[in-house]
């Protein structure tokens, strides 16, 4: 084993030197990222797209387009350029809304589970959930993503009852009797209560802000005009 | 652990595989092999992004083994793997988002991932690019085999499948344990011990 440095000290290097040094390996860092982000941003922009538009249309059946809105004060305002986590998008079928698609997020396991629900203005009702972003634990907690007896629960899932918000309830796997339950996944409670109290947060705002702002009216611009 | 400079570069390249072998030898890198070979496919991309971002620091360290100073040499290091690793973060997001999602973290944590630095202080600031290469290609390879083998086993035994694919028909009981942390250490210690039997040279 040759090891000259650890017998001879490395010579003398002025400040300067490795400043220069330093700073220029720094430079060559940020060029490559920079390229590398440029070269990679539009794919992963279009992936991101993609995931979204695929998720929306699990939880909301027949909506050939949706519009992102957040509730403001006296109105709901473009949700466009907000960050994900509290946009409702409205489904429409030509001019007619389908549904809404509601992203909530809330404490899990392991870490945040963002969740996108489906929701049935008609029936005050969830009619869809997909996990966008989980850290459950892979064989365990992460049944909530892919667990058909769990996902089940939220086809029909009643959340407003006679005009009233109805909180969804976790019940032990095979006790659900009322439609506002929600049967727990064996070996996953933690994760199934998670998800269970994410609705039981977001849902109520929703119904609230439906009833103050209403339905917002139809996008001006049919699908057919947008294609060039 | 630098060796002669007379060794052949084919020694070079296979002591990565199997003599100096990072897993199942030097037992380095052990957060990203107990952490994302549940599956076969996260074992593959750790896999194959550790290689890159060994490759591609192995050729810049050793071209600038003469001009890197040695009191910031591991600060330069650093910040040289760092930015492969961002690039090979990057550029996974752009190949599949849901394999980003399944790694996480554990992208971003390549670059304390011990092998890449190691690397890069022993071998490719004192060896001329193709050796540097030839060792981070070996050392890659052997990784990415390792924790292939660990994902195999633990996606079979703990899913039922390969790469997603069925195996065992829906008869088979999953062993739960086995996509958990604990099936980790205990694939890993099995594989050790098996590596160890077949008389791998400490």
């Amino acid at each position: 084993m040759s090891a000259p440095n650890a017998i001879n000290p490395p010579a003398e290097t002025s400040s300067g030197r490795m400043i220069l040094v330093m700073g220029a390996v720094g430079l060559a860092a940020s060029l490559l990222l920079v390229g590398t982000y440029r070269l990679t941003a539009p794919r992963i922009a279009a992936n991101r797209a993609a995931y979204l538009q695929a998720s929306l249309s699990s939880v909301v059946d027949g909506a050939d387009r949706f519009v992102a809105l957040i509730p403001g004060e006296a109105g709901w305002v473009s949700g466009e350029d907000v960050p994900g986590g509290s946009r409702v998008f409205f489904g429409y079928a030509q001019d007619s809304l389908v549904g809404l698609a509601v992203e909530a997020a809330g404490q899990g396991y392991q870490d945040i589970i963002r969740i996108l629900y489906g929701f049935d203005v008609t029936c005050g009702c969830v009619v869809g959930m997909t996990v966008l972003e989980s850290k459950e634990t892979p064989g365990l907690g992460d049944k909530i993503e892919k667990d058909p007896v769990f996902l089940a629960n939220f086809k029909r899932l009643v959340v407003r009852q006679e005009g009233e918000p109805v909180s969804p309830v976790l019940v032990p796997r095979g006790q659900k009797t009322q439609d506002w339950e929600i049967d727990a996944i064996s070996g996953a409670t933690v994760s199934s209560q998670a998800i269970t109290d994410i609705l039981a947060a977001s849902t109520p705002g929703l119904l609230d802000a439906l009833e103050r702002l209403g339905q917002p009216a139809p996008p001006v611009d049919s699908p057919a005009e947008d294609t060039p | 652990m630098s060796p002669a400079a007379s060794e052949p570069a084919t020694t070079v390249f296979s002591r990565g595989l199997w003599k100096d072998n990072p897993v199942f030898v030097q037992v380095l890198g052990m957060c990203p092999v107990l952490a994302v070979t549940n599956t076969v496919m996260n074992s593959l991309v750790m896999g194959l992004a550790t290689s890159f971002v060994l490759v591609a620091s192995a050729i810049i360290v050793s071209l600038s083994r003469r001009v890197i100073p040695k009191q910031v040499r591991i600060a330069s290091y650093i910040l040289i793997i760092a930015t492969f690793v961002t690039m090979a973060d990057y550029i996974i997001q752009a190949v599949s988002l849901e394999i980003h999602r399944a790694l996480g973290a554990f992208i971003s944590l390549i670059v304390v991932n011990c092998i890449i630095l190691g690397r890069a202080e022993a071998f490719s600031s004192r060896n001329p690019v193709f050796r540097s290469v030839m060792d981070a290609v070996g050392m890659g390879a052997g990784f990415t085999v390792a924790i292939v083998a660990l994902g195999t086993i633990r996606e079979l035994l703990g899913s039922g499948t390969w790469m997603g694919l069925p195996v065992f028909g829906p008869s088979f009981e999953p062993w739960v344990v086995m996509v958990l942390p604990g099936g980790a250490f205990f694939v890993l210690g099995l594989l050790l011990l098996l590596v160890n039997l077949i008389g791998v040279e400490k």
